[in-house]
């Protein structure tokens, strides 16, 4: 097994992130998270997407699977069942996520699957060359809002509230010390995280810019936020506008998916023997 | 008079325990030593409607049920209505007297046997509540076969023994009091009756389809299976369910079809054997998750239980619409299997088959069944579980990683199967990736690695030939040197030997040829078992899909056909019909 560092976590793959792109800041936060935890390389398994996020799976040096768009929490919670030996984290992006793989989220975050999720929010598309994501602020143009956005932006943060996750957060890739403390966080909780992650995507979106959130984002520890009470988690969520809170939202330890599996409290589904012993007893139901 | 077959239908509105009663019924029949084939036709709804369970029991085998029904077991009036045409001229009728009072309309009155039992009136004298009548009329049905009710007896404290002695003591009572009022009115009167054979237990099972798939996956090694409700797939998925944890074996039931498959994808790719069921309109859901099993090379099976389309379609009946569907799903090319059980044994033995050459070949395999298939219950020896084969082909130990290095996912090799790691093993990573990848797993478009990777996951296809080669992917039921053959897939298998079984009689040179590895789709064996024949095709849709592969793959175009899309299995009196029409 291999310790991970920053430099052995350095996959050979081309960056083909555009210059300037919010995802080299998270890609480093990532990286330096890793390197910082016990966990053995062979121990992390990260999904993404599809979309520029999705990239990242070039380009850090841990098991991974590039799925399908918007798919990663349930191939994820396929990993986990299987081998909860794993440290399993998924990457998602905005339109990937909050658009089309938005079903998957209040149900991963309701089980409590013990599984990361880091979406990165640029509030555009990026890939598919500048439309408008979910997350859009009300009134963003662009070639598929032409005359503004009209509908306001979804709010993750408040549907994974509602939706009963054990852990909330948001963080912004212009402080990478801050990301990496709510990224370690997320994964040393036992249970579901949503990390959403205020990115910057230079190419196409330039009103959500580095300024824009420099100017805006306040840290919730340094306003006494007690990330235990969900009613000011949710106060703190629908924040908005001149001050837009990062931190951790909300945190509780409660049973994860896995403890209800009597099958899964021994060992891990792949430590055990394929056919299982006394399968006759089932056929005698039949007789 | 004593028979050797009898066919008989219980029928009534959802919610009498219309399933419930034909199956004890046939379970009746089993445990004495008959052999049974039972079928449940229910529209979808809960409550209200015509359920009927038509079942069949003889002395020999029996592969099918028959539209013809010796006697009727009406719990109310509708089932009269809608079945008389198919009772036969010496059948006759069980009915609830208390419902259908002696000069209503829909009693025949064409002399067939009738048997009203008060239904009403004695479930109130033994003290029951109304979900009781149907015990009380299977007592009346037992007593008019003369059939040993202490059967029934013994498999209702089976049933009813973790309720408790009061609920079996009641459900005794409720058959004696059908059977002893039926006795006392209507001793010997009908024509048809049946005996026992043995009471001692026999090596055989009674099992529907759903349950041969399920039992066949868990012998397989399946330790992962998610599936979204759907009928007629649902069956699988509650089994899993009831039986799989003391067998750690980890079922869940997800948010839709499409996270299902993604779920048993991750589950299959982190190393544990993982499999999915659904119909028609959800596998439509799963297929951009399919395409992606091909591109990532991972073993997949799903179970596609068919039903009538398109779109809703009926929901609850059943049909062989979806084979040209299954066989090209999804977007781009990549290899996979598809295999067509036509019994619960071909149920069992194709589900292990296609764990296996899932993993030997790393793709998905589908296994196409139906309603009929799943939900009606054949009479079977029991299935064979010790040496079950388990072939996991290129899978890797989890031990530290001594293998060629860097460890490649998509290496190159000869066969175009890559070794497969699990993830977590030490001293290796495992890089997959559903847009177009190098060796190593990683995202990579020149058009040498597109073309590449893609001749590697055909390369598999000669070595996958020579491995089904060996298999029965064609079979031939009766003479080899009949002039005509019958040509058809899955669960027309039933209905076709009962046909062939009559046809034997009036000394017609036929045979039956049933296709069961569709894709790759078995060229030589087809060739072979044409050669020389006339043909008829039958199958359970409006186009005749198998025949279109056959002209699209042989030199053979089956130009007479025998289609059903009506939502209904084959009968096999009319499809007899049908044939003689046919050989004329």
């Amino acid at each position: 097994m291999q310790k991970p560092t920053v430099e052995n976590l350095d996959t050979l793959e081309p960056n083909t992130w555009c210059k300037g792109c919010g995802n080299f800041g998270l890609l480093r936060a990532l990286k330096a998270t890793l390197a910082e935890l016990e966990v053995p390389k062979e121990q992390y398994f990260l999904v993404t997407g599809i979309g520029c996020h999705g990239k990242l799976y070039n380009y850090v040096d841990v098991n991974g699977f590039h799925g399908i768009h918007g798919r990663t929490l349930p191939l994820a919670t396929g990993v986990k069942l299987t081998n909860h030996e794993l440290t399993v984290i998924c990457a998602a992006g905005d339109g990937d996520q909050y658009d089309e793989g938005l079903g998957h989220l209040p149900h991963a975050a309701r089980r409590n699957i013990d599984i990361k999720l880091f979406t990165h929010d640029n509030k555009v598309y990026g890939l598919t060359t500048g439309q408008t994501a979910p997350t859009a602020i009300q009134g963003y143009r662009s070639k598929t809002t032409l005359h503004g956005a009209p509908s306001p932006r979804l709010e993750p943060l408040k549907i994974a509230l509602a939706s009963n996750a054990s852990f909330v957060a948001r963080g912004w890739v212009g402080d990478l010390e801050h990301l990496k403390g709510l990224m370690k966080a997320a994964i040393q909780h036992r249970g579901f995280a949503l990390l959403d992650i205020f990115q910057v995507c230079f190419t196409f979106n330039r009103e959500q810019t580095f300024q824009f959130y420099r100017d805006r984002v306040y840290k919730l520890e340094d306003e006494g936020h007690d990330s235990s009470d969900l009613h000011q988690a949710w106060t703190r969520a629908q924040e908005w506008g001149d001050r837009i809170p990062i931190g951790l939202f909300y945190q509780e330890n409660r049973p994860i998916y896995r403890d209800s599996l009597p099958q899964l409290k021994k060992e891990a589904l792949i430590k055990q023997p394929l056919a299982p012993k006394g399968l006759e007893k089932l056929l005698k139901e039949f007789m | 008079m004593q028979q050797d077959e009898i066919s008989l239908l219980v029928g009534g509105e959802a919610g009498q325990g219309i399933n419930a009663a034909g199956f004890l019924l046939a379970k009746s029949f089993f445990r004495g030593g008959l052999h049974v084939f039972g079928s449940i036709d229910y529209p979808s709804l809960i409550r209200g409607g015509h359920n009927f369970y038509t079942l069949r029991a003889a002395g020999y085998p029996v592969y099918s049920h028959w539209d013809t029904i010796n006697l009727v077991i009406a719990l109310d009036a509708l089932t009269m209505k809608r079945h008389h045409k198919h009772v036969s001229k010496d059948g006759g009728y069980i009915y609830d007297s208390d419902r259908i009072p002696a000069d209503h309309h829909d009693i025949p009155t064409d002399k067939k046997f009738l048997c009203p039992i008060p239904l009403k009136t004695l479930q109130k004298e033994i003290g029951g509540t109304p979900v009781i009548r149907n015990v009380i009329a299977l007592g009346a049905t037992l007593a008019v076969l003369d059939y040993d009710v202490t059967i029934l007896e013994v498999i209702l404290r089976e049933n009813f023994q973790r309720k408790g002695d009061k609920v079996v003591e009641m459900n005794h009572r409720a058959v004696r009091a059908g059977y002893d009022y039926a006795k006392k009115n209507f001793s010997n009167e009908f024509t048809y009756q049946i005996k026992a054979i043995s009471k001692t237990k026999q090596n055989r099972i009674l099992i529907p389809g759903s349950e041969a798939i399920a039992v066949g996956a868990m012998a397989a090694g399946c330790k992962f299976y998610s599936a979204y409700p759907m009928t007629p797939s649902s069956g699988v998925l509650h089994f899993f369910f009831a039986q799989g944890e003391q067998f750690g074996i980890v079922t869940h039931q997800p948010e839709s079809e499409i996270a299902a498959i993604n779920m048993v994808i991750g589950a299959a790719h982190a190393g544990t054997r993982a499999m999915t069921g659904t119909s028609g309109g959800g596998f439509c859901l799963m297929t951009e998750a399919f395409s992606m099993a091909g591109m990532t090379e991972t073993p997949l099976v799903v179970m596609l239980g068919q039903r009538t389309g398109p779109s809703t379609g009926l929901p609850t009946y059943t049909g062989q619409s979806d084979l040209l569907f299954a066989i090209h799903a999804s977007h781009g090319e990549f290899p996979r299997i598809l295999l067509a059980p036509g019994d619960v044994q071909e149920s069992f033995d194709l589900t292990i088959d296609a764990f296996n050459l899932a993993e030997q070949f790393q793709l998905p395999v589908i296994i196409l069944t139906d309603k009929h298939l799943l939900e009606s219950h054949y009479t079977n020896d029991t299935f064979k579980l010790d040496n079950v084969p388990i072939d996991r082909g290129k899978l890797l130990p989890m031990t530290p990683y001594k293998g060629e290095k860097p460890y490649l996912r998509h290496r190159y090799t000869d066969d175009g199967i890559s070794p497969r790691l699990i993830p977590g093993t030490p001293n290796a990573l495992v890089h997959t990736d559903s847009a177009v990848h190098k060796e190593s797993g990683f995202q990579g478009d020149h058009c040498e690695i597109a073309e590449r990777q893609a001749n590697k996951r055909y390369q598999k296809m000669p070595t996958l030939m020579k491995t089904l080669s060996k298999r029965d992917t064609v079979k031939i039921h009766g003479p080899h040197d009949a002039k005509t053959s019958i040509v058809s897939w899955g669960s027309p298998k039933g209905a076709i030997l009962e046909a062939l079984r009559i046809l034997h009689k009036e000394h017609q040179s036929i045979n039956f040829t049933q296709i069961l590895y569709i894709e790759p789709f078995p060229v030589s064996e087809v060739e072979k078992a044409f050669q020389g024949k006339r043909l008829i095709l039958v199958e359970n849709n409006q186009t005749g899909q198998l025949g279109s592969l056959i002209q699209q793959y042989t030199d053979y175009k089956i130009n007479y056909r025998i289609l059903r899309y009506d939502g209904r299995p084959f009968d096999p009196g009319d499809l007899t019909d049908r044939i003689r029409e046919a050989l004329k």
